[in-house]
């Protein structure tokens, strides 16, 4: 079953876009991950599928029910990370947190009180007084804390030190395992390729790509470094090599294809230096638009 | 409505709520302690409001009144009153939805299991009972303060019944009309600018009614509508008057309604 389901969804803010035409389906127990550099529509598409906005054109359905009419219902069920973290003034967290619990039946506080310990979240500081990376804590609890069987997280890592990310990672997958829909967008592909099953490309408004993971990193560029005492002219004449250019002592380009192969050819070298690396989104974006 | 929401709206505004409430009962007792002396002096008193200009009299809604009477004395006073109540009123209502999206908890809001209308219902339901609290206290502070300096005058219950009255009306109109002003404006930053705007832009438009001969833009402004020097004087509200008030008051609430549930809720700037 499809948990969301977006048909043509279409969002102008008056002239301005927000999104064209995204249809999307992300099916129940993925980890779907929404990447695309920032602008692109990702928070537009995310704030839609919450009612917050209305589309301009085209509908959107989650749980099978369409994201207007049956807005509260849906959300009853929907956990929800903001990219920005928000503050009630003069509030403590524990009391933010407690009025977002009241919104749900039943009991959340040992769920609560469970979140914050794993995210090492100060219950009584006013929520004034955190930092930016401790306000996205109260945000990561208030988002879990009832239980929701789709999570939308906008950009959820950005301000973490990497180790509270990391706490997060593992709180992201146990949700899943327990059967939550997680719907991730970000602009780094590093922390999407590591947790997603798959993933929707978007740019400039549009969906350019929706891919499983593993066939994303096939087709992924790696951009190689190489330096070496003498490297021949035509060494790195292979398929799958492009965009080759002389470097201060060494070559750099980017690689499609088997890691054998170019490992092999690097290694008859007499080499001084190599890295390789994943190139940035816009190096992956690049690739869409040859 | 939700139980919730509105528990919360309200434990925020607990402390405003004082705060306005000790002002408006503080402001009462300074002026009415001067009362005696006054009602003691009144030969004088009238000769010296012979000399103000008249204007000068009628800015401050006391050009027709007796202010050796102490219901005309309180009718003067009672225009201070009013001021704080339409700072109060117009801050709740300038805040009421502005707040929250220039404090991001809109979407902390909006993304709960709650319709629009449910989530402005109950925070103007919240916002209209801080607003009574204060009239609470008035209602039972006034009589006592006004029987405790009233220099041996009978006072007129009907008189100061229909005064204290009037104060949930008049802080209605600021109320929703400082609601549907916030939603109808491109993007409030400063909730309080706003308020003191539309609170002494009123009282100014009252203060200098007739400056501009026969237009009669004062007609919109509750202080003129509920002008307690007239109330004094006719004993009775000026229903025609009143009345436009409150449907001023009720249009505002009705396009503050029909804005809130279709917009679009604006991202972090």
């Amino acid at each position: 079953m499809n948990i969301i389901e977006t048909d043509q969804l279409t969002k102008y803010y008056g002239k301005a876009r927000g999104i064209i035409d995204v249809s999307l389906q992300v099916e129940e127990g993925e980890i779907f991950g929404f990447i695309g550099p920032n602008g692109a529509g990702k928070s537009t598409t995310i704030r839609l599928l919450l009612g917050l906005i209305f589309p301009t054109r085209g509908s959107a359905r989650i749980f099978g029910k369409d994201v207007i009419r049956d807005g509260p219902e849906i959300r009853q069920h929907i956990g929800y990370l903001p990219s920005e973290v928000f503050y009630y003034q003069g509030m403590k967290v524990i009391d933010l947190l407690k009025y977002a619990a009241s919104f749900y039946p039943g009991d959340h506080s040992q769920r609560l009180y469970e979140l914050a310990e794993i995210m090492e979240l100060d219950l009584d500081r006013r929520i004034e007084d955190l930092s930016y990376g401790n306000r996205k804590k109260v945000g990561i609890v208030q988002g879990l804390l009832h239980q929701p069987k789709l999570l939308l997280l906008d950009e959820p890592t950005l301000g973490l030190d990497p180790l509270m990310q990391r706490r997060f990672f593992d709180l992201i997958r146990e949700e899943n395992a327990r059967g939550v829909t997680i719907f991730f967008s970000s602009h780094i592909l590093g922390e999407v390729q590591r947790l997603c099953n798959r993933v929707g490309i978007i740019k400039e408004g549009r969906i350019i790509e929706v891919s499983d993971i593993r066939t994303l990193q096939k087709n992924n560029y790696k951009r190689i470094y190489v330096a070496a005492r003498a490297i021949p002219p035509d060494h790195f004449d292979l398929p799958g090599v492009s965009h080759l250019e002389a470097v201060d002592g060494g070559v750099q380009f980017f690689y499609k294809g088997e890691v054998d192969a170019i490992v092999a050819r690097i290694s008859a070298l007499d080499l001084v230096d190599v890295t390789v690396e994943e190139p940035a989104l816009e190096e992956i974006f690049m690739h869409y638009y040859e | 409505m939700s139980p919730n929401i509105y528990r919360f709206e309200l434990r925020m505004k607990r402390r405003s709520a004082v705060i306005w409430s000790l002002a408006a009962v503080g402001v009462t007792l300074l002026y009415m302690v001067f009362f005696p002396t006054f009602a003691n002096q009144a030969a004088l008193l009238r000769e010296l409001m012979t000399r103000f200009p008249r204007e000068f009299l009628e800015a401050f809604g006391i050009s027709r009144v007796d202010m050796s009477a102490v219901l005309g004395f309180y009718s003067f006073l009672f225009l201070f009153v009013q001021l704080l109540m339409a700072v109060q009123a117009s801050l709740y209502g300038f805040g009421l939805v502005s707040v929250e999206e220039a404090e991001m908890t809109a979407d902390f809001l909006l993304t709960r299991p709650v319709t629009r209308a449910q989530a402005l219902t109950s925070k103007l339901l919240a916002a209209a009972t801080a607003l009574l609290l204060t009239d609470l206290a008035l209602w039972l502070a006034t009589p006592l303060i006004l029987h405790a300096f009233r220099h041996g005058q009978t006072i007129d219950v009907r008189t100061l019944g229909l005064m204290l009255a009037s104060l949930p009306p008049f802080q209605a109109f600021f109320l929703f009309v400082g609601v549907a002003v916030s939603l109808l404006a491109p993007r409030v930053r400063n909730a309080t600018s706003y308020a003191l705007g539309l609170a002494f832009g009123m009282y100014l438009l009252a203060a200098f009614s007739g400056m501009a001969g026969d237009v009669k833009l004062e007609w919109i402004t509750p202080f003129k509508q509920f002008d307690a020097q007239s109330i004094v004087l006719d004993r009775t509200w000026d229903l025609p008057l009143a009345s436009l008030g409150l449907s001023i008051a009720l249009i505002a609430l009705v396009v503050s309604y029909w804005r809130y549930l279709h917009r679009d809720i604006p991202a972090a700037a």
